[in-house]
């Protein structure tokens, strides 16, 4: 069965008329790939490389240099990427990105076993304005304490 | 007189990101006149007459970047949007496109008509996935009311702006690199010349700019020219190469101050006042020890350079960069500037591409001398080195492609050059028996080679 399902094909085919050639579409079409798997498994890649006329070793090289795709699994059902840079830093980001790691019992990269999270340093959020932050998938949430992430992790859990 | 902000004046209305709201301010007034009265070349000689410098971080004027653009060129011409905005210390382009989308599109469209550019592609950070809702909701509110498609209100002109997602790498934000990514590659800068005027996006001539850059075009030319040179810092009267710095900016201010926040000054306020009046002072009743300057690439100003002005010009003769970004970190006198330089470190030696070796390298070393530092490991000797890695590195020697290896090695040299006491101090206190080792000592065992761009360890610590 192909990993690029008919509706996934389909939501990268209409992004062509955006841009003059195909290799274009690719960073676009890895996104939808991801948000759709949780990751780019490589089978992904020569399926994607055949619907762009490209050679699978072109989109390789592009995903590749974008350490934000991962190949090997999925990401958990959320993505948490803890900020590190200096706004952050200098108002305990750093001690947060510890404390998570405690907490879940991951490092950085890795993903809980129940597959639920995956926690990641991020380089700057842009949100120093309410720092320390985290992005969660879509959500930003900024000024963050221990006793809020127990909170959104209890939440989590809840759902 | 209070400064009365423009670039922000919308951002507390309720709903300040719609259409509807936008309008009712007056929005979409200037573009709707300047498409029945002004030619192409007209907006491009308001927008020169301004001197408007970028505000991404280069500070090149932009209506002569634009007059780069080859005449009669028969198209397609391409613009793209710096929406990139990745510099730690940074987040006022997040603002304004949460908060007033509109204006940043307005300043597009009216940018695309100047330099007859026909599609528009806007490069957005993968972080800000609340841009990228507010700013594809305010495309498609365009693309209804006929301010975006063909032949835009009768005008004759046509433009269809494109959000491009990247993919949490720093090195976007370069210009060319920008392109690159957009064409689907390696976000590898290009070997300049050929500029992107004369061959960017797809080899087609090509404009780049900052969202904030844009954001002031619109009000340009709504306002016209001499508003825009009525606040600012005039030219150095001993410098014939200086522009001046004119209009308002946006300052993010954070870190160890009260207030943090985006605020809107005009260009020239100094440090100090920015941290005082907008910021509320610094956090806990503390003092300040240092700030970032404009971003964390421009490097640190210490307390007493505090009353530099942040325009263009003044933060080169306190040894920074340049104004950068106009993102101002305050670090209050219990931070350590060992962990600040640790810190800057970390992120270039992570971002790097890995294109140039001096930059691949240089920024990998320097993270592995003040990781050692920090360890207790630290030599004084190690400050010499990282000061001539920080001296050559970057295109001011002339040893790479782009600007990312000056951005690492500023906050080195201004961190050192400003700080060395404090760095002295640490590493003999740290490292009493080893601190005038001279001879070749051993990296941190486990030291990690990181990079956000991909490429594997070339050297193995462990």
């Amino acid at each position: 069965m192909a990993t690029l399902d008919a509706s996934l094909r389909k939501d990268i085919q209409d992004g062509f008329p955006k841009y003059p050639t195909r290799q274009a579409v690719v960073l676009p079409a890895l996104h939808r790939i991801n948000e759709r798997l949780g990751h780019v498994p490589r089978e992904a890649v020569v399926e994607l490389a055949e619907l762009l006329d490209l050679a699978p070793a072109q989109v390789q090289d592009t995903l590749s240099f974008y350490s934000f795709f991962k190949q090997d699994r999925p990401q958990g059902r959320y993505r948490v990427w803890v900020c590190r840079s200096i706004s952050c830093a200098a108002r305990g980001g750093e001690e947060l990105l510890e404390y998570l790691c405690k907490k879940l019992g991951i490092q950085p990269g890795e993903t809980t076993a129940d597959e639920q999270i995956t926690l990641e340093c991020a380089e700057c959020l842009g949100a120093c304005d309410q720092s320390p932050a985290i992005l969660v998938n879509d959500t930003l949430h900024g000024n963050m304490t221990e006793e809020k992430v127990d909170e959104l992790l209890k939440s989590w859990s809840c759902q | 007189m209070p400064y009365e902000p423009v670039l922000l004046a919308n951002i507390h209305k309720p709903n300040s990101h719609t259409l509807a709201v936008y309008e009712s301010g007056g929005g979409y007034r200037g573009l709707r006149r300047a498409l029945k009265e002004m030619s192409p070349d007209d907006v491009v000689e308001r927008v020169k007459q301004s001197g408007l410098r970028g505000r991404g971080g280069a500070g090149f004027p932009a209506g002569v970047k634009w007059s780069f653009l080859p005449k009669d060129h028969p198209g397609p011409i391409y613009f793209c949007v710096n929406a990139d905005e990745s510099e730690p210390g940074t987040f006022v382009n997040r603002v304004q496109m949460e908060t007033d989308p509109h204006q940043v599109l307005e300043g597009i469209m009216l940018s695309c008509y100047a330099t007859r550019a026909t599609t528009a592609y806007v490069y957005l950070r993968y972080e800000y996935p609340l841009c990228l809702k507010r700013m594809q909701a305010a495309i498609d509110e365009c693309r209804a009311a006929r301010l975006l498609g063909k032949n835009i209100l009768g005008s004759g002109f046509s433009l269809d702006i494109v959000i491009h997602l990247g993919a949490a790498a720093y090195v976007c934000g370069e210009e060319t690199g920008l392109i690159e990514s957009i064409e689907g590659r390696r976000a590898w800068p290009r070997i300049k010349p050929p500029y992107p005027a004369v061959e960017g996006l797809f080899r087609e001539p090509t404009v780049v700019n900052n969202v904030e850059t844009l954001a002031c075009v619109k009000h340009i030319v709504d306002r016209g020219a001499a508003w825009f040179r009525s606040m600012g810092t005039p030219p150095e009267p001993n410098d014939p190469l200086d522009p001046g710095s004119f209009g308002p900016k946006l300052f993010g201010l954070s870190g160890h101050v009260n207030r943090p926040g985006c605020y809107e000054a005009p260009l020239g306020i100094t440090v100090r006042r920015l941290i005082e009046e907008f910021g509320g002072g610094v956090w806990k009743g503390r003092r300040a020890k240092a700030a970032v300057l404009g971003g964390l690439s421009t490097g640190v100003v210490t307390e007493a350079e505090f009353d530099t002005p942040l325009d263009f010009s003044a933060p080169g003769r306190v040894g920074c960069l340049g104004l950068g970004t106009g993102g101002v970190v305050v670090l209050d006198e219990t931070y350590s500037m060992v962990d600040f330089l640790h810190n800057s470190c970390r992120f270039f030696a992570h971002e790097s591409c890995g294109q140039c070796t001096p930059c691949r390298e240089g920024t990998y070393w320097a993270l592995q001398m003040i990781e050692r530092i920090r360890a207790g490991r630290g030599r004084l000797i190690d400050l010499d080195l990282l000061l001539e890695i920080a001296d050559s590195i970057g295109i001011l020697p002339g040893t790479t492609i782009c600007g990312l290896a000056d951005g690492a090695a500023w906050p080195i040299k201004t961190a050192i050059r400003k700080f060395r006491g404090e760095f002295e101090e640490f590493i003999r206190r740290t490292n009493p028996s080893g601190y005038m080792e001279t001879r070749p000592v051993e990296t941190l065992v486990g030291g990690s080679r990181e990079t956000a761009s991909g490429f594997q360890s070339l050297i193995s610590n462990s």
